[in-house]
């Protein structure tokens, strides 16, 4: 009998959790961990009231206030965001009603969805997770199969723990070689989806291996992973390693005792077999990759901090072309600039991407003995009340303080502009999020992404700096 | 679910790439914990001077606020239509403005299946074919409409060119029925639990959390 061909990591959680295959090809796939938030988190809620259903499971459903949430200090349901409170009470009534684990905004465990899932190990190896949030692909880092679902596909994982899907392809991505000092997972990621383009990893589910994987720590592959989704991937995965066992032992929903032993038993499992087949193979040199930072309004839109602003003749699409002629209008740029020549008016620290406690020491260790330029406004919001408490307890606060950041409460604060507080139209802003969209981030301002390390340079300086610069 | 069999109407062009759903429908615009009455919201940053949505505001310059296309009910775009952020909101927006069918070479992946629970059609054409199809609707946007017959995955041209567009069947028959698919799945509840009996002795840690009853 001819042996079976070898199954990729992705595979076996795939097949480990399918119910049943449909007449047309699709299947149904069990969700072990469902995670709300306020913004589409209620939606789902309040459909699943309308239609007279209820939550299935709800032990291994959990809600947190992240999106609406002010960030300053003294927050209260009463928020700055239009309609903010009216999300904010509608979840909380809901989450209680149904008995669902609700981290609250008092709650010790309240932060970023995607923060809190791993750092509390709600999501663990070999399991499927969902949230009605694009950046649920982050939990790939833990060896989960996690990935972002809207509003009405959550009701139906709520009522039936289940959710139908078509299986997606499947990539690998070989990160090769060593990253140079100061190189993060963020320049990784962006170095990714600038030379793969935006939709590199459409309609596939995507595996991140090779040595440099190894060797980024637990947070710097959530960092990888949750951008994912802006490379078009069904996820990121990475396969869970001694770091991630490690990682996970003892936190509050981690399996304990006997249970841990078979968790960590089934979890060795999970590695893609030598001679298993992917549709897509990239490998990746990653010695000559700079810290890289976002020039345009898509993610895609990225070059070495060390380069200039491109040339719409660089591509020959024609809609690509058409892509760089808006966002050079929109950003304010003209092809030929170097990045490093741009001021900025606005930095910001924050996000389910870069707001773990290493990314908060990372811009630390640049802004100590350090101040940021006159006329910068900068905003460190650490990604869960546990990384706030956890930097305090370290000193971080004092040393952003005394360089002149704000120190915020957790939530998502300004990745997005929700119609509270944002910045300014026009507004130049380094930032450590996720997305550069035209008005992501406020109608008019422009975004550049960056890692938290060139966010603080930037910030010392008030130009966008590659932070070798200015390093000792 | 609403159904969808077919649709005759005006196609609007915004032959953009990476159409990402905050420019569907800024974050700023979701104000009420509600599916409905989102559309005066759509494309808020591009349809709206200085991005303030208000009456008498309207940028004439973009495509929707033209007279020709301002019952626009298809839209025409450039691939990645719909990336980004996970919000259903977006697609609700585009209903309530009265958008039936989507027209890309590509969609993100959340934002198709949530054009697929909402009744809205998105259709898989290339390119080139978008660009012909907007060649020829665009002299009299009124007048050229197209018709999509969803049943034979088909648009028609004025001209009578047809398009034949990829779908898979089960999404099809979902909206060819109005078919709601919580309660097909809850129809395979005995399969479901007998999953979750034999999961819980595979993978017991996974189930920890779960009451010992169930």
């Amino acid at each position: 009998m001819p042996k079976p061909p070898g199954l990729t990591l992705f595979d076996k959680i795939w097949n480990d959790h399918t119910v049943e295959r449909g007449e047309d090809g699709s299947y149904l796939i069990y969700i072990d961990r469902i995670f709300l938030h306020e913004r589409t988190g209620s939606l789902a809620l309040s459909g699943l009231e309308s239609s007279g259903r209820t939550t299935k499971n709800p032990a291994n459903v959990f809600c947190t206030m992240d999106h609406i949430v002010d960030t300053k200090p003294g927050r209260s349901d009463n928020t700055t965001t239009p309609g903010g409170k009216e999300f904010i009470q509608v979840t909380r009534q809901l989450a209680n009603q149904h008995g669902i684990t609700l981290f609250d905004l008092e709650d010790p465990m309240q932060g970023i969805s995607h923060v809190v899932a791993a750092e509390q190990a709600i999501a663990l190896p070999g399991c499927t997770m969902i949230c009605p949030d694009s950046h649920t692909c982050t939990l790939g880092a833990i060896g989960a199969l996690a990935t972002g679902v809207g509003s009405s596909e959550c009701e139906h994982a709520l009522a039936t723990e289940t959710l139908r899907f078509f299986k997606p392809k499947q990539m690998r991505v070989q990160f090769k070689g060593k990253l140079s000092p100061g190189v993060t997972a963020k320049d990784l990621a962006l170095h990714l989806i600038s030379t793969f383009s935006a939709t590199g990893g459409s309609g596939c589910a995507v595996e991140f291996a090779g040595p440099v994987i190894s060797e980024l720590d637990v947070e710097a592959r959530q960092t990888l992973c949750n951008l994912a989704v802006e490379f078009s991937a069904f996820t990121g995965i990475i396969a869970p390693d001694d770091k991630i066992i490690n990682y996970l032992k003892n936190k509050p929903f981690a399996p304990k005792g006997q249970a841990w032993q078979t968790a960590t038993k089934y979890w060795s499992t999970l590695q893609t077999d030598v001679d298993a087949k992917f549709d897509h193979e990239i490998e990746i040199d990653c010695t000559e990759i700079a810290p890289t930072v976002t020039w345009g309004t898509s993610p895609e839109q990225a070059v070495s901090i060390e380069a200039v602003v491109p040339h719409p003749d660089s591509t020959d699409l024609a809609s690509k072309k058409n892509a760089i002629n808006r966002a050079l209008n929109y950003m304010n740029l003209s092809p030929g600039m170097p990045i490093t020549d741009l001021p900025i008016q606005a930095a910001f620290i924050g996000s389910c991407t870069n707001s773990r406690l290493s990314d908060l020491r990372i811009a630390a260790n640049i802004l100590k003995g350090r101040s940021i330029a006159p006329g910068v406004k900068a905003i460190c919001v650490p990604g869960s009340t546990q990384v706030k408490a956890l930097a305090e307890k370290e000193g971080l606060d004092q040393i952003f303080r005394q360089a002149g950041f704000e120190w915020r409460e957790s939530g998502c604060s300004m990745c997005f502009y929700a119609g509270g507080e944002g910045f300014n139209s026009g507004d130049r802003v380094i930032t450590s999020t996720n997305r550069n969209f035209e008005g992501r981030q406020g109608p008019g301002t422009r975004s550049h992404l960056a890692s938290p390390a060139t966010v603080a340079a930037s910030a010392v300086t008030g130009y966008i700096t590659d932070f070798r610069a200015i390093q000792d | 679910m609403q159904k969808f069999l077919t649709h005759q109407g005006i196609a609007a062009p915004l032959l953009r790439v990476n159409i990402d759903t905050d420019a569907i429908l800024p974050s700023r615009e979701m104000k009420r914990v509600s599916r409905e009455g989102l559309g005066g919201s759509l494309f808020a940053g591009w349809r709206y001077l200085q991005g303030v949505v208000k009456a008498g505001n309207l940028d004439p310059e973009f495509v929707l606020n033209q007279p020709a296309y301002a019952d626009a009910s298809i839209l025409l775009t450039g691939q990645n239509m719909g990336c980004g952020s996970s919000r259903e909101f977006a697609v609700w927006a585009l209903k309530d403005f009265g958008i039936r069918a989507i027209v890309s070479p590509s969609f993100g992946a959340i934002f198709y299946t949530n054009c697929i629970r909402n009744g809205v059609l998105p259709i898989i054409l290339d390119e080139k074919q978008i660009a012909d199809i907007a060649t020829e609707v665009v002299p009299n946007p009124q007048l050229n409409q197209l018709s999509i017959d969803l049943q034979h995955s088909q648009i028609t041209t004025p001209n009578q060119q047809r398009y034949s567009f990829r779908i898979e069947a089960s999404y099809q028959q979902m909206l060819l029925n109005g078919l709601d698919p919580i309660d097909l799945t809850l129809q395979l509840q005995t399969d479901i639990d007998e999953f979750i009996r034999a999961d819980q002795v595979k993978r017991s840690w996974a189930h920890a959390n779960r009451p010992i009853n169930d």
